[in-house]
This record gives structure tokens, sequence and C-alpha cells, in this order.
């Protein structure tokens, strides 16, 4: 089948199998490698991307169900080659990650959490992101991203 | 010998950021499963329904009628070309392929690969293939399987026992029988493993024109080329591993060698390159990725003082339907089978036993912190018999720092350390007796949780010798290249994949300190295993000691070939001269810059000292520092280093739930001189995590009457999230190793050695006032509320 799909602010056409989830079609048919493949069953958040700004396991998601909706993917929120946001530069400040298996669902968590609330306590940042695993940190460093990147964000006027 | 860099440090043990990071929190980083070659074909494993049985037939010719399916391999076509997988264990009718050959011996192991054009097809495919079985009886539990008539898992073999070895380090009976008191207990701790987010990966290629296969796998295996080069037939330099494959974790488990020589012998086979990435069931149920699953029984000999003078440990470990390497998991704490205690002799039986399980791997500290839990439980039971406080009947037996070092019955000679000082250092950041007590008093189950163990770091392998003397193993290498291009640029060549331990970081701290250019400046690369040197991987917590050893030697070398330059060059001897920041300084103070320098060694031979060859290169092969001997009379010094932490923490539950819920958690860490500080830390931080999964949460259950795992997905088998794991106070210490080049010890493993066995010992202390206790793993909250059932509120 035939679809459209609007990845990182560009329109793409792709010809995939009905079956194909989102998670294979930005890997395999877009070419995006870094979302990543934790469980495949809905449980590790490894596979998160957003859909029009909100967190979604890309694992559960057909690819056709994404059609007509933003999908943005770690790589869309790099500003650049070789450069970082404020989110991403807050996860290498406090090395909020080891194997970085886990990493680019964790910063799109933060990402779509920072987005609804500027602020929140250390109770909320661990809500948003106890359902993206990590098997590598033990969460602490990466709570304190989060915190740190609420706090530069706060400051700056760019996301 | 080793001579020690003292501080202060210019970039050791500085905050800094992990050089690393700046890839993966870009999406950047290259995992196993990214890589895409043309025309590559996928794989699906045909997996066993059944624990034990006879295969009677396999038919694959509907599989192989849909178009795009390739091949479907069985083990028998496998086996006949090539050779066993490698057996740690002496038990040589212990055989093991990557398929299995003629019968099967656990539900999910292998037993024919589907080849596809895609993962998909090759999904549907598998379905098609018809496996006749003819069902034979089974046994899946560690101390059935030793009972006389149990069902054999390898019939040939003639027992279920793989390893049987029995140990007596100094005067056990005498200790035994002179202490006025002695207790014994059994704990039990349950299968589980490290579980990394990524599954295993390998794609292999085999280039025929230049006979070597290509393999790109996320790994952390020791002497992999040689393993796959060994069962694939193959001369060793053609097997190209390419370790600048990133892991997405490993923590032990990821070493795929049957992964690797499945799919490097169909890469041969069709001409193709072909890639096999398991799914999530597949990994849990078939990619033999399981650890330790331990009954320890245990008997103290100690005094009225709480002084433990001897100990006898039987440690029965279920390695599963295969033997590996996993029965040596029973050997490494053998290295620190006294933990930090001063007991002056020890019986150790330990004991490896065949089941009809997925087979062991390696995780996370190589058995050690199933063996710190049994050793912690005692511990706390002399309190309770003595009814003394925990701390001070650790403190009476903790080996005193001025006893370094300090030589354990089992023939390790512990290297530095002071835990007295961490103790008291950790338990003066909060008095959590009485904020139990304040719990009490609301109503609330609580309790102090205590755990002080070590963490053997460095990793040699003497208890492969000791435990299968035809093992003469006892070289464990770690290596590093220095290179100098001719526009003066830095590059530095590990020989090993990584996998979340930020050795990129430490390769470039590390020479950045003997150089004294900052680490920035200095590239870090992972050749592939044709280009390099010999190396083991990150195992044993060795990286920081061996990797961090083998690039100061290196830049150290690299040192004295700019000495040698300048010296000649200046007409002077290198002892009058200083290098500073990559300068070299006379006493006159005539001065050769880093440019200079490299000038003279690309390009102006006459310049050079006569017979110095020219360019600017060095490399250092680095032994374990305390050598290499084999065992003598059943003793060996097993690894060189020995961290130590101490758990000091707080556990509350409600009555009716029962779910335990960590309140404070502090830590004590000594690791001696810390390299990356926000490394250590995300390590302690991660391990206790790990072990919190492993007291409360994980267990890979089976159902002992259809021998059927019952956790193959992360909705039976749950690991600790960002709700279950509290914030973690870490409190520092230094107690440096004289046995590195820093001063440092390992803590790829901390946290997780001690982290059960404080939670079982918090939890304990909750359930003491109602009269009961638990001595196995996992702590589930049904276990907890059924003990409490008719004990009163
Ligand atoms: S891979 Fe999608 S939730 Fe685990
Ligand atoms: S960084 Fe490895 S799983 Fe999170």
């Amino acid at each position: 089948m035939k679809l459209a799909l609007n990845v990182n602010g560009t329109d793409r056409v792709l010809e995939l199998e009905d079956r194909t989830s989102l998670l294979d079609a930005l890997r395999d048919g877009v070419g995006l490698k870094g979302t990543h493949a934790g469980c495949e069953h809905g449980v590790c958040g490894t596979c998160t991307v957003l859909l029009d700004g909100e967190a979604v396991r890309s694992c559960l998601i057909l690819a056709a169900q994404a059609e007509g909706h933003a999908v943005t993917t770690i790589e869309g929120v790099t500003p650049g080659p070789g450069e970082l946001s404020i989110v991403q530069d807050s996860f290498v400040e406090t090395h909020g990650m080891q194997c970085g298996y886990c990493t680019p669902g964790m910063v799109l968590a933060a990402v779509a959490l920072l987005r609804d609330n500027p602020a929140p306590t250390r109770d909320e940042i661990v809500e948003a992101i106890s359902g993206n695993l990590c098997r590598c940190t033990g969460y602490g460093q990466i709570v304190e991203a989060i915190a740190l990147a609420a706090e530069r964000l706060q400051r700056s006027n760019t996301p | 010998m080793t001579v020690q860099l003292q501080p202060p440090f210019r970039y050791v043990g500085k905050k800094r950021r992990v050089r690393e990071d700046r890839r993966f929190v870009a999406g950047g980083g290259h995992y196993a499963a990214d890589l895409v070659l043309a025309g590559m074909l996928h794989c699906a494993p045909v997996q066993s329904e059944h624990p034990a049985a006879r295969i009677v037939a396999i038919d694959a010719s509907a599989a192989l009628a849909l178009p795009g399916v390739h091949a479907v391999l069985t083990g028998a076509q496998l086996a006949a070309a090539s050779e066993p997988l490698m057996n740690g264990a002496n038990t040589p009718l212990v055989v093991r392929y990557p398929l299995a050959v003629g019968q099967v011996r656990y539900a999910g192991e292998w037993v024919a690969m589907v080849v596809a054009e895609t993962r998909a097809l090759a999904e549907d495919a598998r379905e098609l293939v018809q496996v006749e079985y003819e069902q034979l009886p089974f046994v899946t539990d560690g101390e059935a399987a030793m009972v006389e008539g149990a069902p054999l898992v390898h019939p040939p073999h003639g027992s279920n026992v793989l390893l049987d070895r029995h140990f007596f380090w100094g005067p056990v009976e005498e200790r035994f029988a002179a202490a006025p008191r002695k207790l014994a207990y059994r704990v039990r701790w349950a299968r589980s493993s490290t579980v990394p987010l990524e599954t295993f990966a390998v794609t292999a290629q085999w280039d025929a024109s230049q006979d070597v296969l290509d393999v790109w796998a996320s790994i952390q295996m020791p002497k992999f080329p040689d393993q796959i080069a060994r069962s694939l037939r193959l001369p060793g330099n053609a097997v190209r591993v390419h370790y600048d494959v990133d892991v997405g974790g490993s923590y032990g488990v990821k070493r795929g060698i049957k992964h690797a020589v499945l799919v490097g012998h169909l890469a041969r086979a069709l001409g193709r390159p072909v890639r096999l990435v398991e799914d999530r069931l597949e990994n849990m149920t078939g990619g033999d990725m399981q650890g330790p699953e331990r009954v320890f029984d245990v008997e103290l000999a100690y005094d009225d003082d709480g002084r433990v003078h001897a100990m006898k440990m039987r440690a029965l470990d279920n390695v599963g339907a295969y033997a590996g390497r996993s029965p040596f998991q029973l050997g490494k704490p053998i290295g620190a089978i006294v933990g930090p205690y001063a007991i002056e002799a020890v019986e150790y039986h330990a004991l490896a036993v065949a089941s009809n399980k997925t087979p062991q791997e390696a995780v996370r500290g190589f058995g050690q912190a199933p063996t710190n839990y049994a050793l912690e439980t005692g511990i706390d039971k002399v309190a309770a018999a003595l009814g003394l406080d925990r701390l001070e009947v650790r403190r009476r037996n903790f080996i005193r720092a001025e006893q370094f070092p300090y030589l354990i019955p089992s023939g390790t000679t512990y290297d530095s350390g002071n835990y007295h000082g961490l103790l008291e250092k950790t338990v003066a950041v909060a008095d959590l007796f009485a904020e139990r007590d304040a719990l009490r008093a609301q109503g609330l189950l609580a309790g102090v949780g205590i755990a002080s163990c070590l963490e053997p770091s460095g990793g040699n392998s003497s208890f492969e010798p000791l435990l299968n003397p035809m093992n003469r193993t006892t070289t464990w290498m770690e290596s590093c290249r220095i290179h100098v291009d001719a526009l003066g640029g830095i590059t530095a060549a590990m020989h090993t994949t990584t996998s979340g331990q930020a050795h990129e970081t430490l390769v470039s701290v590390a020479v950045a300190e003997v150089m004294e250019i900052p680490p920035e400046r200095i590239r870090v690369i992972r050749p592939d295993s044709l280009a390099s040197l010999p190396s083991n991987s990150p195992v044993g917590s060795r990286m920081a000691i061996m990797l961090g050893g083998a690039a100061v030697r290196a830049a150290q070398k690299l040192r004295a070939q700019l000495l040698a330059i300048a010296a000649h060059d200046l007409g002077v001897s290198p002892l009058e001269l200083r290098y500073s920041e990559g300068d070299v300084h006379a006493a006159d103070g005539r001065k050769l810059t880093w440019q200079e320098l490299v000038v003279i060694a690309h390009r102006e031979y006459f310049r050079l000292p006569p017979g110095v060859e020219p360019g600017l290169s060095a490399s250092s092969i680095y032994m374990v520092p305390t050598g290499g001997e084999l065992p003598k009379d059943d003793k060996v010094q097993m690894y060189p280093c020995h961290s130590f932490e101490f758990h000091y923490i707080l556990v509350a539950m409600d009555r009716v739930l029962c779910r335990p819920q960590i309140r404070r958690y502090i830590i004590g860490h000594d690791c001696g001189q810390v390299i990356s500080p926000d490394v250590v830390k995300g390590m302690t931080l991660g391990g206790i995590a790990h072990g919190i999964g492993a007291a409360l949460l994980e267990e890979f259950s089976i159902d002992a009457q259809t021998g059927q795992p019952t956790a193959a997905s992360f909705m039976d088998y749950l690991l600790p999230s960002a709700h279950e794991v509290p914030p973690v106070e870490i409190v520092h210490q230094t107690t440096r190793s004289p046995l590195t080049v820093f001063g440092q010890k390992g803590s790829g493993e901390s946290g997780y050695l001690g982290s059960p066995a404080a939670i079982a010992g918090a939890i304990n202390d909750a359930l003491a006032p109602h009269g009961v206790r638990v001595d196995q793993l996992p702590m589930r909250p049904a276990l907890l509320s059924d003990l409490l059932e008719g004990t009163h509120a």
C-alpha cells in the first residue's frame, strides 16, 4: 500500500505492507534509525515518537494510522548536524544515559512533558518517564536532566 | 610493576562530559540492528514447544515453497558444517550447537532457522515448518535434577551434575568444633537476568573474493572472533568482527556466540549478508540470556560477641540445558567468599546442575550478587540470634584498614580497604532506625536494610583453571594503541566493543592525563578485530583498571619517545628535560614544541636519533596487575582490586498490599580513585535499580507441570520503572588501590552487588515484629502477604 507520512516536517510517500508498524516504517521505510525497538509489545517505551506533539509508542501504531498526523522522531528534535537542543544538551550535561538505547525515547518523553508542563516537580517527571524503561541508569541522572532542561528552557526564549 | 600516578590530577576525577553521549542523545548511535547491507536476508527461529523431546522429523517444504524464502537450516545440517560451541566445564559429552541436534532440551530452544527476504516473511514461513517431536520426560528444578532417576538432560554425560567441586580453605572443622554458637540457613536466588533493552542482533557477510567473514554484533564477549572461527572451521584471520558497533546494554549477557556462528554459517552458505535480530519473546525464551538460579545452604560458626569464625556454604546453581561458561559463575565469588569479613576458614561446595531450562549466561557480577545475598543474610541472622545491632556485628567482623593487603582463606589478597570508615560515614547521613520507628508508629511495616560487600574488579579469569584444571588460561589482557598523525592529532584505539560504560571517555581521559593534553583533543576509535591488538572485553568490572592501565602505559611510552627525540635534537640527556603539555623544555630555556616534535618524527628523519623508527606510535598490551599464576592447593589469586559498597536503606509497606517501597536509599561507595565521576555515579545508580528488580520483581518463572516459561515478555517479567527506583544518596570514600595506574578500582557492577541483600534485610526487619521472615528472592507482594496472613497486626 502507498502511504503519505509527515515525518519531522517532511512529507514522504512510502510503499509498505499493510501490517507495517510505524516503528518499522520509520526505521526501514524512512531509514531513520534513531527510533529503537525494545519489546515491540508496548511496554518499554524505547520506540517512543511524537504524534502531533504527544508521546506515543510507534511499535503499537500501524504506519497507516499515522497518516495525516505530524510524526516527530529524535532526528526531528535535533536542531542540526552536530547540534543539540536544550533538552538533549541537558541529558549530556547530567550524563542521563549509558548505552543510549532508550535515550531517544526518553528525550522525546521529556520534550512532550516540558511542552505541557514547563516546571514539573520530581514526581511529575517520574510519572512522565515511567512508561519508558531504562536498564542502564536507574533513572537518577535522567530525572536530573529533565529538571535541568526545564530550568534552562524557562530561562531561554527558544525551546 | 606499575608506577602509580599520584594526585593532584588534571583530568582524572574531574566532572567532564561523556563523549559518547553526544551521539546517543541525537539518535546517532550505531547499533547492530541499524546496519543495512545490500541484499541482506533476515532470520526467524523455529522454537521448540517442548522442554524435552526427540526431534523425529523436520518438514520445511511448505516454508521453502513460499516465494522469498531462501533457506530453512536445521540443527543436523549446521552440526555437519561446524564444530560445537565452546564448553567451559570439563564435560565433553555435553555438546552444544546453535540449533538443537536430535533432541530439544528446553522450551524455546531453537530448532531451525528460517531465512527470507524480510523478517516478516521469515516469521510467516516459520509457521509452516512442521517439526515432529517425541516428548521425553523433563526436569526443571535444580535439586530434583540431582536425584537418582531424574530425567537426564544429556544422557551421554550420565548425570545432570555438570560441576561438583568441594573446597576446604583453613581449619573449618576445628573452628566449628571450637565455636560456642552455630547457625544454619537456606536462601534462594531466583532466575533473573540483566535484560538489556536491545535484544541480541548480529549481521554477517561473507566476502568470497577475500575469504573473510565480516560480523557486526551487539556483543560483550571475550575471544568472540576466535570462537566464531573455531566453530566455522575458519582461520582466525578470516573472521573480522567490527568493534565499532554500539551495544544497547549488556551487563554481562550479550555473548551471542550461538547467534553469530549461525548467521556466519548462513551468510557463507547463501552468499548473501544475513542478519538475525531477536524479538523480545525469542530473546527471553531462546536467547540464552538468563542468569544464576541458586539455592545456598550455609552454616556459620560464631562466638558470643558475634564474631564469625568459619563458614560452610553449599551453592547449587541450576544452569539450564547447556553448560557454556555458566558454571564459572560459581567460581568467581571464591575471590571474595568472605566478603568484607575476617572469617578465618571456609568450606565451599559448588554444584552446577543441568535442567530443562534456558541455558544460563553471565550476569553483572558473575555470581557475586547471589553469594553476597547469602552471606549478608547470615550476618543479619547472627545479629538476631545474639540480640545485637546489625551495624555492630558488621563492625566487629570487618577486616580493619591496617590489615591490608589482606589474604583471605581462598587465596585472594584484597588490595586495600577501609570498611569501618565508610560504614561510619554512611550511617552518619541519617538515623534510619529512628525514621523506621516513626513509620511503624504510623501503623506501617518498616525496616532498615544493611549490606556491606565487595566488588572484585579487574577481571582475570582465574576461576577457570580453578574449576576446570584442563583449562590453563591465565592471560587476561586489555590493549590500547596510540598514534600521532603528521598534523599532531592524537588517536587512541581500544580493541573491544562497548555497551554503555563510556570507554572512549575513559581512554581519552587516561591518555590526556599522561600527555597533559585536553581529552577533547584525543580521538578514540574501535577498529575491527583484524586491526586490533589482543584484548578481552568489558567483563569482570575490569575496564577502568585494564583499559585505563593500557592507555596510560601506551601514553607513557609515547612520552618517552618524545623525550628521546628532543634529547637527541637538543644534544642533552633525556633526564635533563621536562615534558609539559606536549612541549619539551631543556634546563637552559630551549624548548621543542609539540608541533616541532611531530615534524621531526614524521618528516625530518635527519633529526631523529639513530636507529629510531619514524612516526609517533605506541601501544600496550596490559596484563592484570596481579599476574597470572595457576591455582595451587585449590587456592588462587582471583581479581586484583576490591571496591567496597555499604548499603543503608529504609523500606516501608502497608500490611494489606505488601508492596515494599524504598523510602531512603543511602549507599557508601569506595572504588578507589574515580576517573569519570558521572560515569561511576551512573553505574552505581543503574546497579541499584537492577538489584531492586532482582529483589522485588524479576523472575523467569516456569510452569513446573509443563516446563513452559511463564515470563516471556515485559508484561510478565517486570523491569523496574522510574516509579520503583527511589532517589539515591551516595556517600564517597576513596581508598586507592596500590596496584593500578591511578589508584582506581572497578565500578561496573557497583550497586547491584549489595542492593538485593539490603532490600531483603529491610523487608525482614519490617516483618520481624510479626514473627515471620523470608529467605528467597524476589520478594513479591503475594509472597509477603501470604506470610503475614494470620499474624497479628
Ligand atoms: S518497543 Fe515499543 S514499547 Fe517497547
Ligand atoms: S541508557 Fe541504556 S537503556 Fe537507558
